[in-house]
């Protein structure tokens, strides 16, 4: 026991002291992650209202496959992010391989059809009675469209705040493409990995209190919105 | 429908709008330094054998680099076999590792080039203080078949922990088998619960070993990082095949056209510069009480490579 005892006293000096070192991979870890929720948050939210507002042939194979790859392993997208990037792979002219931008990449196509799933459910999810009152009122279709989604904002925040939840505690991903180098590519999970292979259980403890200090305050923040 | 396809479009054009929103303001958080340094700061890339990171030697080499040539030097710690995957896709710009056999294959192969022999070291054998097996002093061949005859007798006293994932540490284990006389696909591998296939890098072996108290074979610099946090001792420390050479290669820029060759000969030529070697050889005295690495300078009839891979600057 007494290893954790001297883990968690050397943690709390970790964050308290404001550790640069520390400090600086919980901020990659979020502006990495955060990116990610951005751009799958831009991509899911018309994709996922296109699916859901519009009928094609497909359509319930489609949603059937987006709800497959809400469980999407996390090595796989990094394997297949990887093979794309490497200087031989097709977008390997790009540099990207070892760098942030590269597990930004990788998070948006984790998170993309968690999010879109979610973002369909919460579309799905407005009362019958709510769309039709709309479309009696006269809405044009873009009308109607913002309406819904206004309708639904609370569960697509919720649908957003799993896409984020999913990108910042992913290791396998951000490890394959990002390489976990020391001061540009290590974020919160990946020095947890090796902090832990190396015996440095203060370090490890202190990354993982805040890797969930951060999804503590998200989810305050969505449940304050929803209670709105 | 006509509508719906402009509305799409709008969606779409406000979506890639936020997108760029997004990540213009997060990228210029995440990257400071390139932007407001005038002079450009060169970033050299090194995939690097896990000995030389877990030890602390690579951080300690790259700190006066970066000063002296104005550039930032990455490190990706992965295992020999790994290190060599990236050099043969042209991912990194220079890699050290420690397996002449396969540096041999990639030089041939013209993946890498200018190879320069920086430093060695032995590995050594570690188990338990108890000692089931009872290898203490025997030759390492000798003590490895004592390992497995006693791990198959009896798996849950005697068992040995492998790297088992392609590094230079296991391509030396291998060899070590096949010097014992054994097959290691048909008599190791999968031949009973006594061997343990890690699959991770050398620190991490150590831990998994000393939580079975079992055998495995670690570099004698990462076991002495490592001693403190551990309770293995060096049961096995004798003999010719446990030296342990690790080399630096740049990827051949011809092969590579992406590479940063020019910064990676300067990260070789400081490394073989008698200031670097002198940092070598002094590394981890303080802390552990003896040398974790020997400096190559000097040492090229003990390691049996050419003077001039130790020696010659590359031009």
């Amino acid at each position: 026991m007494g290893y954790i005892i001297d883990g968690l006293r050397e943690a709390f000096h970790l964050i308290v002291s404001l550790d640069p070192d520390v400090m600086e991979i919980t901020a990659l870890s979020l502006v990495v992650s955060l990116t990610a929720t951005c751009v799958a948050t831009a991509i899911a939210l018309p994709v996922g209202t296109a699916v859901k507002f519009t009928d094609f042939p497909g359509k319930k194979v489609l949603i059937n496959l987006i709800q497959t790859l809400y469980s999407l392993p996390t090595v796989i997208v990094g394997l297949l992010v990887f093979l794309l990037i490497t200087r031989h792979g097709s977008l390997g002219f790009t540099g990207l391989l070892f760098t942030p931008q590269a597990m930004i990449l990788a998070q948006t196509i984790l998170i993309l059809p968690i999010m879109t799933g979610l973002t369909i459910s919460a579309l799905s999810g407005v009362d019958e009675t709510i769309r039709d009152t709309i479309v009696s009122l006269g809405a044009t279709r873009l009308q109607f469209l913002t309406s819904i989604v206004r309708e639904a904002r609370f569960a697509i925040f919720a649908a957003v705040a799993v896409g984020f939840g999913r990108a910042i505690s992913e290791v396998g991903a951000a490890i394959l493409v990002g390489g976990n180098i020391a001061h540009r590519t290590r974020v919160l999970t990946t020095a947890i990995s090796l902090n832990t292979s190396q015996w440095e259980i203060g370090t490890s403890i202190a990354l993982g209190i805040l890797l969930l200090a951060i999804a503590l305050v998200v989810n305050t923040g969505v449940s304050l919105f929803q209670q709105r | 429908m006509k509508k719906s396809i402009l509305m799409l479009l709008a969606v779409v054009m406000v979506a890639a709008a936020i997108a760029a929103g997004c990540t213009g303001s997060s990228g210029g958080e995440a990257t400071p330094t390139p932007t407001t340094t005038p002079a450009e700061t060169r970033t050299l890339l090194i995939a690097t054998t896990t000995s030389l990171y877990d030890t602390g030697l690579l951080d300690a080499l790259k700190a006066p680099f970066e000063q002296e040539y104005n550039a930032k030097v990455d490190i990706i710690s992965a295992g020999t076999g790994t290190a060599l995957g990236y050099g043969e896709n042209g991912d990194v710009d220079v890699m050290m590792v420690h397996d002449r056999v396969r540096e041999d294959a990639f030089l041939a192969d013209g993946h890498g080039i200018d190879r320069r022999v920086i430093a060695y070291n032995f590995f050594v054998i570690v188990g338990p203080e108890s000692d089931p097996a009872g290898i203490k002093n025997m030759t390492p061949e000798e003590a490895f078949a004592t390992i497995r005859e006693k791990g198959l007798a009896d798996p849950a006293d005697v068992k040995f922990v492998s790297r088992g994932d392609n590094s230079g540490t296991h391509a030396k284990e291998k060899v070590i088998w096949k010097t014992a006389g054994f097959n290691y696909t048909t008599d190791i591998t999968n031949s009973g619960e006594w061997y343990i296939e890690a699959g991770t890098g050398m620190g991490a072996t150590l831990l998994i070993a000393d939580e079975k108290s079992a055998y495995t074979l670690s570099d004698i610099g990462t076991y002495l990082a490592y001693k403190d946090k551990i309770t293995l001792v060096p049961l096995v420390s004798e003999g010719d095949i446990l030296l342990n050479v690790y080399s630096v290669m740049r990827i051949n820029p011809e092969k590579h056209p992406g590479v940063n060759s020019s910064l990676a000969k300067d990260w070789i030529n400081y490394l073989i510069s008698p200031l670097t070697q002198k940092t070598i050889e002094e590394f981890g005295v303080d802390t552990y009480g003896e040398p974790l690495f020997f400096p190559a300078a000097g040492n090229w009839e003990t390691m049996g490579v050419n003077r001039s891979e130790v020696e010659d600057p590359v031009v």
